[in-house]
């Protein structure tokens, strides 16, 4: 169990990102954060994943608290990170380069299968598409089989038609492990979609303003109209959740 | 493949038409009584010049002795470019302490180091060689140095969230990040590994091009002189198609700009 206990985060420019955050996440559950842009969730991804430290409160890991990137938890960014210089191969063993040669053979083959990219192991990052990509970056972060995953808005750069098929393959890919999943994302329908819980946050600083937990049945229909009704309930809280307008944010709808 | 060729072989076309139609054109003139040739010998006095020396085997002599210093003054300085350029790039404490000393170091020019050089290590190979491996440091150590701190962060991210510790971190993402500007700052240094061969060669040496250069001139046989400095040319540039021919299979993987034709 994931275990995040008073969170807070200020940056050394005085800004306060996050303010006594506490969320439990459960073995294998899948949670969506979600909110408008500088609510602090990518924030909360980046000191869940050690990458950052909080300046207040503590984040356990089954007990353990986490101070600095650990083996169980997996993560996938926004942007596929390859490796470029590396085949596709080599970029997903990457994480398991502790493992005797043989082991990461067997596991990197299995991996690529299981994204369906086998057939790319030789080849180079430059030579695939944005999606085919993303699916390398998804095999590199599930190869060393963590118990939590974590996801940064990870198909926001691709197109919707690529971005559903994805969100479908997660869920097969999860269901082999069932990691706990963590998505941060600006899209309602995926958060839906995916989602056990859903958690909105506001900001100024980054607080948690409310969650859901959408009893909806899997294999989810985004059409449906009970998932639209959802869809609609979770827009109307974000809306809720926006910071007042001023600066530059004339557009507030582009931050959801 | 037959393309391949046949654009390989374009390309030396390409390349040698400049040095061969300005050769030619020295050689026509002179030839035709328009210039005397005697401070400037023609492309066929420097050849006769050449072939003599050949044929004693000097020639071999002296390419080989220049050869065996830049080799090594060349494999000295990259040695030392790339460990203070990682160390450097990589450590902000380390790029407090040592970058302010080298980059004064690096603005002393190179003959001012020979006096010195020579009281310390001799008039021997030791203070040439280390005279060529000063020469070869900089351009490697500044351009690796440089190149490490320009590394996209998001990569370094996936090493940290791998928990690389700090040796695979240079050695499996910075250096590799890197290594497009690490070519180039290579070829630079090779470049002024030739240049500070001969500065090397004019300490008293009794083989060497640069020797060449020197005997030439006491001598006054300019065609010699020329010789050598043709010498210099082609084993610079042959040194320097070998480094980027290696270099190129290891950056297959670039995402570059293709030249238009």
């Amino acid at each position: 169990m994931l275990s995040i206990q008073n969170v807070a985060k200020r940056y050394p420019n005085g800004t306060l990102a996050l303010d006594r955050l506490s969320l439990s996440v459960e073995q294998s559950e899948i949670l969506a954060l979600v909110g408008g842009s500088g609510c602090g969730k990518s924030t909360l991804l980046r000191l869940i994943s050690g990458l950052d430290h909080p300046t207040g409160g503590t984040i356990d890991l089954d007990g353990a608290p986490v101070r600095q990137p650990r083996a169980e938890i997996g993560v996938v960014f926004q942007e596929p990170r390859l490796m470029p210089w590396l085949t596709i191969d080599q970029n997903v063993a990457f994480g398991i380069r502790h493992l005797p040669a043989a082991e990461q053979k067997k596991r990197v083959v299995e991996a690529l299968a299981r994204v369906g990219l086998a057939a790319y192991a030789g080849h180079w990052p430059r030579e695939l598409s944005g999606g085919q990509a993303q699916r390398v970056a998804l095999a590199r972060a599930l190869v060393g089989r963590p118990k939590a995953l974590l996801l940064d808005e990870p198909y926001s750069a691709l197109d919707a038609l690529t971005r559903n098929d994805l969100q479908e393959h997660l869920l097969d890919l999860w269901a082999d492990d069932r990691p706990t999943l963590i998505l941060v994302t600006h899209d309602i329908e995926e958060a839906l979609f995916l989602a056990d819980r859903v958690v909105v946050m506001r900001p100024d600083p980054g607080r948690i303003l409310s969650e859901f937990r959408p009893h909806l049945a899997r294999p989810r229909d985004r059409l449906s109209g009970e998932f639209l009704d959802w869809k609609n309930r979770l827009l109307a809280e974000l809306g809720k959740a926006q910071r007042p307008l001023g600066g530059d944010e004339k557009y507030p709808a582009a931050a959801i | 493949m037959f393309r391949t060729a046949f654009f390989l072989k374009g390309n030396w076309v390409l390349a040698l038409a400049l040095p061969l139609a300005l050769a030619g054109g020295w050689e026509l003139a002179v030839a035709a009584g328009w210039a005397n040739g005697r401070l400037l010998p023609t492309p066929s006095a420097v050849y006769t010049a050449l072939a003599a020396l050949a044929k004693t085997g000097e020639l071999a002599a002296h390419v080989q002795a220049t050869l065996a210093r830049v080799a090594v003054g060349f494999a000295l300085g990259v040695l030392a470019g790339t460990f203070f350029g990682a160390v450097v790039g990589y450590w902000s404490a380390a790029r407090r302490f040592l970058d302010p000393t080298l980059q004064a170091l690096r603005n002393i020019p190179s003959i001012a180091w020979v006096p010195m050089f020579i009281l310390w290590f001799g008039i021997f190979e030791t203070s040439k060689i280390i005279l060529i491996a000063v020469g070869v440091f900089f351009p490697i150590y500044l351009g690796l140095s440089d190149a490490v701190r320009g590394v996209d962060r998001k990569l370094v991210e996936v090493g940290r969230i791998f928990r690389f510790s700090h040796r695979e971190m240079i050695l499996r993402v910075l250096l590799p990040a890197t290594l497009p500007t690490y070519v180039s700052s290579l070829r630079s240094g090779l470049g002024l590994g030739w240049m500070f061969v001969v500065a090397a060669e004019f300490m008293g040496a009794e083989q060497g091009l640069g020797f060449l250069l020197v005997d030439g001139q006491q001598t006054g046989r300019p065609a010699v002189i020329l010789g050598a400095i043709v010498a210099f040319a082609v084993l610079g540039k042959l040194t320097d198609w070998l480094l980027a021919a290696a270099a190129a299979r290891l950056l297959v993987w670039q995402d570059a700009f293709k030249p238009v034709e």
